[in-house]
């Protein structure tokens, strides 16, 4: 089967792939890409571990064909870090240890960027909100909140 | 399977109209894809409805607003006009799943799914919103509330498609709401639901109404009897307690795991009750 030529935007990378007509982009971005950031938690969008930004709207990966990314502009967890430089809330997450087995991360890390992108200084009400459609099965959420508060003050400082 | 992206919705009708096995429309995906997944439809045919001019927009008109199909819920929220204009309608949609949802999904698919628990659709019935459908003999616009024919059944025939949702300019003096019971704080589908638009006169008192229930029926219940309740009134204790009887006693709920019949009914009048104390009070009545 051909299957759907797509030209896409990855991490502002020129990315061309093809795919079946009923793949998801998180398995386009994970098994035909080999970015493996965004992970598949449920698969029917619940849970938010394929959280990925599209065009500049946050969305789960695993509710978006493949095919729909022709044009787009797709953001990752690979493209959160400056090389070495890890993005402030990356940094608050291992300094609050906002983790343990890491698997709702990279969703958590998108869609906190995109939160703050969007509210600068939100309230702890406005951060569970905000991140109620990412679930995390280990940490209890308080740390989480804590890292995402701490490095919202970092970058407004910066 | 093959997947198109038609420019123009006669394109989009055409290869609705020809395709031999199941096919689907796609805008948001949010309950296509899962029940892709799901291996509740295997459509041969997806039609991505993103390209085409116009869909992916809200446009203010003389008469009010048009909302294009695939204008995802989370730009209703952005748009001032519109949430100063349609507060009810607004927030129904934006309570749809999380923020990664809110991105994708919209409310012509909303009404489409045809659940009895959406939660658009009893606002968008409540404010009296109509539905464009294009298909291969042209276009007609229904009410919102003949979409729906029971769960997960629409009166859209074969290439018929949405294009768009049409609510009415606003007069002044003119307030909706909606309101769900989940028993959490969000992320969780209704267990019932209300919607209520008013129009007030000069002097506070409502000169229209309309009262819509979700998750009460096989689909969205408009509720006549419960807006004529209303008319003249300025929501008085008595009314408000004839308002919750009438919906109470239009409920035809089921039982199960998230709510029973006697609760459904009891809280469809409760919701009823204080969606229109929000909208007389957004309407700017005291």
């Amino acid at each position: 089967m051909a299957g759907v030529a797509v030209s896409t935007t990855i991490n502002g990378d020129a990315v061309e792939y093809l795919c079946q007509p009923d793949e998801t982009l998180l398995d386009v971005l994970r098994d035909r890409l080999g970015l493996t950031g965004a992970k598949e938690g449920c698969g029917t969008g619940d849970c938010g571990a394929c959280s990925v930004i599209v065009d500049g709207r946050l969305v789960c990966s695993c509710l978006v064909l493949g095919a729909e990314a022709e044009g787009r502009k797709v953001e990752t967890i690979e493209g959160m870090a400056h090389g070495d430089q890890l993005h402030p809330l990356q940094q608050k997450f291992l300094e609050h240890a906002a983790l343990q087995c890491g698997i709702c991360t990279p969703g958590f890390l998108i869609a906190a960027k995109d939160l703050l992108e969007k509210n600068p200084s939100p309230t702890e009400e406005e951060i569970r909100f905000g991140l109620a459609g990412n679930l995390c099965r280990c940490t209890g959420y308080d740390k989480i909140v804590r890292a995402v508060q701490d490095a919202a003050n970092v970058m407004k400082g910066a | 399977m093959r997947y198109i992206r038609p420019l123009s919705i006669e394109d989009a009708v055409g290869e609705l109209a020809k395709a031999v096995g199941p096919a689907a429309i796609l805008a948001g995906g949010s309950d296509l894809l899962v029940r892709m997944k799901g291996g509740f439809i295997e459509p041969e045919l997806i039609v991505d409805i993103k390209a085409i001019g116009g869909l992916a927009d809200i446009t203010e008109t003389a008469d009010g607003f048009r909302i294009g199909a695939a204008v995802p819920c989370a730009v209703l929220g952005e748009n001032k006009a519109l949430r100063k204009a349609w507060p009810g309608v607004v927030e129904a949609a934006n309570l749809i799943g999380s923020k990664q949802v809110q991105g994708r999904c919209t409310i012509t698919g909303n009404l489409c799914n045809a659940s009895p628990a959406a939660d658009s659709v009893p606002a968008l019935a409540a404010a009296g919103a109509r539905a464009v459908v294009a298909g291969p003999s042209g276009k007609r616009t229904i009410a919102v509330e003949a979409v729906p024919t029971g769960p997960g059944r629409t009166s859209l025939a074969k290439g018929e498609i949405i294009e768009a949702i049409l609510l009415d300019k606003r007069p002044d003096h003119a307030g909706d709401a909606y309101l769900r019971f989940i028993p959490r704080t969000e992320m969780d589908i209704a267990v019932v639901s209300a919607g209520v638009n008013l129009t007030l006169d000069e002097k506070g008192a409502i000169k229209t109404a309309r009262v819509a229930l979700g998750a009460a029926a096989p689909t969205v219940l408009l509720v006549e009897e419960a807006g004529q309740v209303l008319v003249g009134s300025k929501l008085d204790e008595a009314t408000l307690e004839r308002l919750a009887k009438i919906c109470s006693g239009a409920c035809r709920p089921i039982d199960d795991k998230r709510g029973t019949i006697e609760f459904r009914r009891k809280v469809a009048g409760v919701l009823a009750q204080r969606a229109a104390t929000t909208a007389y009070k957004r309407a700017g009545g005291k």
